[in-house]
């Protein structure tokens, strides 16, 4: 026994895959205690916050500032002012107004804003172009024109008697350092369509999905060994109607059963506890199919025929005389069937079959967020791309363990 | 030696009272085109402290017969008689309590232990199973100890070893103390021999012929070699496809022959008829 687990952990393929499977769960343990809190709270208004550190303007407003001179604020400032979309819109102005860009660069800020005081013109009205496509290029005229006037912005507040009363000026060198503003956040995934922290939701649906993961694999390992030492030890009728019911769910496609089931379930009835277990309930087919036949050719075994003879009982000789041989096999198969269960939990989600969605995440159901507020289409690749990582990641160091475990358990498959 | 050649076939056992006995006792295997007739009618008596050799080639039923007279497998027709009167085996219990009177030695000592259990557990489990449960540690390590050294072995290097970690020979060995703790009415040895070197064959035929002198037991011993069969047995069960085609004492079955089956198998084995010698048979194995 000793010496299977140290073989086991000698097998480099299982100990990556236990690498970075530990490193998943340090991570769903640990991150919560640094940032607590419900994970479904909906922190932002509004959709898709892009990921990076956001700092509180009115707090920033009311901080103690200090006075630096940096050589490429006002260049940084402009740059800042455009936006990837407003340089294509430009250049689309450029183009209609028949500007000649064949070496402009979009990226250099002062020519692009040189050639846009030489080409634009309020009053021109190209062919084709919307009123709403106008008012946009009114907008950014004026944007473009506030650019260069650098200034000082003043801020005014209500007095007692309710007229506007200046109270501070902000200059173009005034700087507040972050860590006197009361209120910084850093959303390192942004947030997703309801506002919510993007990493904490991953982290806490990477818990949940795992724990269903477990009970899925639980719940078939336990009907599969069950069956398959039933069926394969004891034969005879029960053996037929074991397996009877055993082809039954396997002529019928598990993901069938599992969305039939779920759907008749109703959204009301469906904790992610209740899921897995459904997804459980589906898949212990091969399990109980192959234990049945490993149990078929160890029954016949002298040492089972031995034990027999010594008179020690039906479960005596199952657990200690047949289970031993072929917990390696069980466990291979409980660790594949853990994956498929958090497989089976995303594709039942991204059918909206998923768990109920007002108690807690899960990858699958972040996934389904994610596309029906089209992420996938508007850019928030951080709604969707890091809950697919950590599908992957998972179910990927898991076959790693498994690989790793089979040629430790069967050594004609080592290379 | 001399004493060896003494113990065979010096007794006259029809008068013994009757251990195990068989009438019309049938295997069938499959149905059909696939049917397989593995054990055909045979009957048989087994007296007590009797020596019984049944000796057969590859495929003539030796395995199938003795897995139904362990219990182990129902006949499929016959009836077997248990000191007799009819066996009953139906309930667990029933073949618990069968099982205190017959136990076996299997053919191949490699696959007869469970790999994931230790020597002493093997050993321990006997000594509960012939109701020792309540005695004292010391008491069992005894008993351990005196089961080890009469088959040659030595408890003390043993304890917390498993099985696999001792040679095919020491384990048919640890096999046979195994029997010297449970000291059952018959033992069933199924080719006991047929997997261990020839050193190691000679010692375990001296150790059940010892146990058979010790403690009275009748001992089926099944083997497809004619000639240890002559050396070792009392009385001799030749068997072909299934059926008995002769018995009686070892000295009247092989040295007056009367099926052409039991003398083809004779002439197969060099010397028969010349004086036995111990060495001429484990030439022969190993040829
Ligand atoms: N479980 C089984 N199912 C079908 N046929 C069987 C089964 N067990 C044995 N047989 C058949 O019964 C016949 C007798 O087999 P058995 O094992 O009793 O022979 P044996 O005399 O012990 O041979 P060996 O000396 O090789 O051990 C063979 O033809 C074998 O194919
Ligand atoms: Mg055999």
């Amino acid at each position: 026994m000793k010496n299977t687990l140290r073989q086991v952990f000698h097998s480099s393929k299982f100990v990556a895959g236990f690498v970075i499977f530990v490193a998943i769960i340090l991570m769903m343990i640990i991150y919560p205690l640094f940032n607590p809190g419900n994970p479904l709270e909906q922190i932002g208004v509004g959709t898709f916050a892009k990921p990076g550190t956001y700092v509180s303007l009115y707090d920033a407003a009311r901080t103690k500032t200090d006075t630096l001179r940096l050589p490429d604020a006002a260049d940084n400032r402009i740059a800042a002012a455009l936006t990837d979309e407003d340089r294509v819109a430009m250049v689309e102005w450029f183009t209609l107004m028949g500007a000649d860009i064949s070496d402009l660069d979009t990226a250099d800020t002062d020519a692009m804003i040189e050639l846009w005081h030489e080409t634009y013109d309020p009053t021109a009205r190209p062919k084709g172009m919307t009123n709403a496509k106008i008012n946009y290029y009114k907008r950014l005229n004026n944007a473009i024109m506030d650019l260069g006037a650098a200034d000082t912005i003043t801020i005014a507040e209500y007095n007692d008697e309710g007229v506007l009363e200046e109270s501070k000026t902000i200059l173009d060198t005034d700087y507040v350092n972050t860590k006197n503003v009361a209120n910084v956040k850093t959303l390192p995934l942004g947030t997703d369509n309801f506002g919510r922290d993007v990493l904490k939701e991953l982290v806490s649906a990477t818990g949940t999905s795992i724990r269903i993961g477990l009970i899925a694999g639980i719940v078939a390992t336990v009907i599969g060994l069950t069956f398959g030492l039933l069926a394969g030890y004891v034969g005879g009728w029960l053996d037929d109607i074991i397996m009877f019911i055993t082809n039954i769910f396997t002529v019928i496609p598990s993901f069938v059963l599992l969305i039939l089931i779920t759907y008749s379930l109703g959204q009301e009835q469906r904790g992610a506890a209740v899921v897995a277990t459904v997804i459980g309930f589906t898949s212990w087919t091969w399990t109980a199919r192959s234990v049945r036949s490993q149990v078929i050719s160890l029954r016949n075994r002298d040492h089972v025929n031995l034990s027999k003879l010594s008179g020690h009982s039906l479960v005596r000789i199952v657990v200690m005389d047949i289970l031993p041989y072929i917990a390696s096999y069980v466990v291979m198969a409980f660790i594949l069937q853990v994956s498929s269960g958090i497989l089976a939990e995303a594709q039942l989600s991204l059918l909206g079959l998923g768990p109920k969605t007002t108690q807690v995440p899960t990858l699958g159901l972040m996934m389904n967020w994610a596309m029906l507020y089209s992420a996938h289409t508007n850019g928030s690749w951080w709604a969707y791309f890091p809950v697919i990582l950590i599908i992957t990641l998972i179910s990927f160091s898991l076959n790693l363990m498994n690989t790793g475990l089979d040629q430790v358990f069967n050594p004609t498959l080592r290379d | 030696m001399s004493e060896m050649e003494k113990a065979r076939a010096q007794t006259d056992f029809s008068d013994k009272p009757l251990c195990l006995s068989g009438r019309g006792v049938t295997k069938v295997f499959g149905f059909g085109d696939k049917k397989t007739v593995a054990v055909d009618h045979v009957d048989f008596d087994f007296h007590e402290g009797e020596f019984v050799s049944i000796v057969g080639e590859s495929g003539s039923g030796k395995t199938t017969l003795s897995k139904m007279l362990l219990g182990l497998s129902n006949q499929t027709e016959g009836e077997i008689l248990f000191q007799g009167k009819p066996r009953d085996i139906g309930t667990g219990r029933k073949k618990r309590e069968y099982w205190k009177g017959i136990q076996a030695i299997f053919q191949d000592p490699f696959s007869s232990f469970n790999t994931f259990q230790k020597v002493d557990a093997v050993l321990l489990d006997c000594i509960n199973m012939r109701g020792g449960k309540h005695l004292s540690k010391q008491e069992k390590t005894d008993m351990m100890t005196e089961a080890c050294n009469f088959v040659n072995l030595k408890f003390a290097e043993l304890t917390n070893k498993y099985p696999f970690e001792l040679s095919g020979g020491q384990m048919q060995r640890l096999m046979i103390a195994r029997i010297f703790l449970l000291k059952p009415k018959i033992l069933l040895a199924d080719e006991p021999t047929s997997m261990v070197d020839a050193c190691s064959r000679a010692t375990i035929l001296d150790m059940l012929l010892n146990l058979r002198d010790e403690t009275g037991m009748t001992v089926i011993f099944i083997t497809h070699d004619i000639g240890l069969a002559y050396y070792i047995s009392d009385t001799v069960y030749i068997m072909e496809h299934g059926k008995f085609v002769e018995f009686g004492k070892a000295d009247e079955v092989i040295l007056e022959p009367k099926a052409a089956y039991t003398k083809r198998l004779i002439s197969d084995v060099p010397k028969i008829h010349e004086e036995w010698d111990l060495s001429t048979v484990d030439l022969k194995q190993d040829a």
